[in-house]
This record gives C-alpha cells, structure tokens and sequence, in this order.
C-alpha cells in the first residue's frame, strides 16, 4: 500500500472512530481525492472553522479539519452534550480537540511506517472570507464526509522532511490549503 | 474516604467529558480539580490533597510527562497514581510513560467503559446505602 492510500484509510478510519466514540454518531464513509501542487494556486476564500495541527519529525506535514460554523456547533453539542448555539471557546476547543484526536490517530498509525513524529498544539481559525496555506508539502490528501447533509473535510499533507525543506525554500511550489 | 482527583488537559471539552465520565463510573470521588496544564496541576496540588491525576501528554508549558516525571520525583506526591489519557499512541510514548512511572495510558478516542475499567484498583467504588 502506497502511503497515500495508507493516509487516506486511516484518516477515514480514524475520523469515523473518533465520530461514534466521542460524539455518539456514525459517520457515513469519506470520499478521497488527491491534491497536487499547481504552481501559483490559489484557493478561493471560504466561511466557518478550519483547525490545523502539525507534524513534524524524519517527516513533516500539517493535519486539518474544515467545515462550516453551523456544523462546528453541531460536533461541539454531540461531544458536550450541551447545546452550542454560536460559534464560541467551547466550540473551537470541541473542534480543535475533535482534530487532535483524528490527526493523533493518524500519527499513531503511520508511526509503524514512518517512525517517531511529533504532535503540534492546535490551532483553530474561525471567520470569513479567509484562506490559510501551507508552503512545507507537495500534496494534500482529502476526505470528505457529509454529516447532517453539510460537508466535514479532514485533510493532510506530508513529506519527507528534507523535501519539505527544500519545498519550502524552493518558493515555486507551494501547496495551497482549500478551506 | 472519597478521593479527589485532578484532571490535566489544555482541553476544556475533554476536562468536561472527563468530569461528567468520572461522575458516572460509580467510583468513590468527592472532588474533581481541573488544571489546563502541568504547572497548574503542580499548583493545585500544592494547594489540595489529591488522591488521582489523569493527564493529557502534548499541553503547553509543562507536559504530561514532565508532570508525571516531577511528581514522580517528589517525596511528597510519589505514591500518587498517575494515569496518562491521550492521543499519542506510539510505543515510544508509551514507554516512556511507563518508564515514569505512569500507573495507565488510555488512547484518546476513550469510552466511559475504558476510564472506569482503568479506575478499578485505583480507587475506590462508591458506597451504596
């Protein structure tokens, strides 16, 4: 198995796990697609949540998970079990934990492959009209869940760490974060 | 004697989830202490008598395993057992968790099941009338 193939099967997995054991839900499959990097792409601005989370040792990348303000309300009254009526601390603490765990299961599973790879702190952004982008990886792996009839996407990239290096230098081919 | 437990995560969604799981495990605790790091764990501990930590490892200032390896190495606080909750599940991790000292590990994602069935030997079950 490829580690493309091996990064998309265990974000599914690991996504869909941390939906029925924290959240009480089930998610239906993910659909995968593979992004490469287009030189000079730009995304188009987008509106909601999006919270990033960093790899990093022999290689290095950048885990995420996106979606609208409504459903980030939605995933923090399922994990809370109180209701959330706006986006507030409360929602994009449940969201940035929500990515901690999906993304550190990830880590764990590609640990038997990779080796040793740090965790990064989350970052969560929350507003409109914004793009976030990564310079440090050729292509992002996504997948894509619809839950409760709105889109859920869990993304990540990653790369030796040398050729994250010399990409990130390079300056001509950096990897645009769709959000 | 109920115990008191402290519960370590830059999480307030999981400290919520911890305490409303703790509630529920039908275990002996009087009071449940937040902290949202190491260094507040280590100052509530100062402050109050704690019989239990559950910790998170990756936090900012002081992380869980710095914690476990400062209370391990402290006359006062050795004995307290330490049970680390987190999402790093490597065996490197784990190991040195181990190494430490830690008395469990539980992999986030938990269940409730998982938090009690670790709990069991450590504290006590509640009273019944």
């Amino acid at each position: 198995m490829n580690l493309h193939s091996m990064i998309a099967q265990s974000l599914i997995r690991s996504t869909v796990d941390v939906f029925s054991t924290m959240l009480g839900t089930e998610l239906p499959s993910g659909e995968v697609t593979v992004e490469g990097t287009v030189e000079g792409a730009t995304s188009q601005p987008n509106d909601g949540v999006v919270s990033l989370i960093g790899l990093a040792g022999s290689w290095a990348g950048t885990g995420s998970l996106s979606c609208s303000a409504a459903m980030a309300c939605r995933l923090c009254s399922a994990m809370l079990m109180t209701e959330a009526q706006s986006v507030n601390e409360d929602v994009l603490d449940a969201v940035a934990e929500i990515t901690n765990m999906i993304i550190g299961s990830v880590k764990t599973d590609l640990e038997a492959e990779l080796g040793p790879l740090g965790l990064s702190i989350p970052t969560v952004v929350f507003g409109r009209n914004f793009k976030t982008r990564s310079a440090a990886a050729a292509e992002w792996i996504h997948v894509r869940f619809l839950w409760d009839g709105e889109l859920l996407r869990i993304k990540m990239c990653l790369a030796p760490s040398e050729k994250a290096h010399s990409v990130h230098h390079s300056g001509n081919s950096a990897c645009a974060l769709d959000v | 004697m109920d115990s008191d437990v402290l519960v370590v995560d830059d999480s307030a969604a999981i400290r919520k989830i911890l305490t409303r799981v703790l509630r529920q495990t039908g275990m002996a605790i009087q009071t449940i202490h937040e902290a949202g790091d190491g260094q507040e764990a280590l100052a509530l501990m100062a402050q109050h008598r704690i019989d239990l930590v559950l910790s998170d490892i990756n936090m900012p200032k002081m992380d869980g395993l710095q914690l476990l390896a400062s209370l391990k190495a402290s006359p006062q606080w050795q004995n307290i057992p330490v049970v680390m909750i987190t999402t790093e599940g490597g065996e490197t991790k784990v190991a040195e968790a181990v190494r430490l000292g830690a008395a469990g590990y539980v992999r986030k994602p938990f269940t409730a099941d998982q938090i009690k069935e670790k709990l069991m030997g450590i504290l006590e079950p509640a009273a019944t009338l």
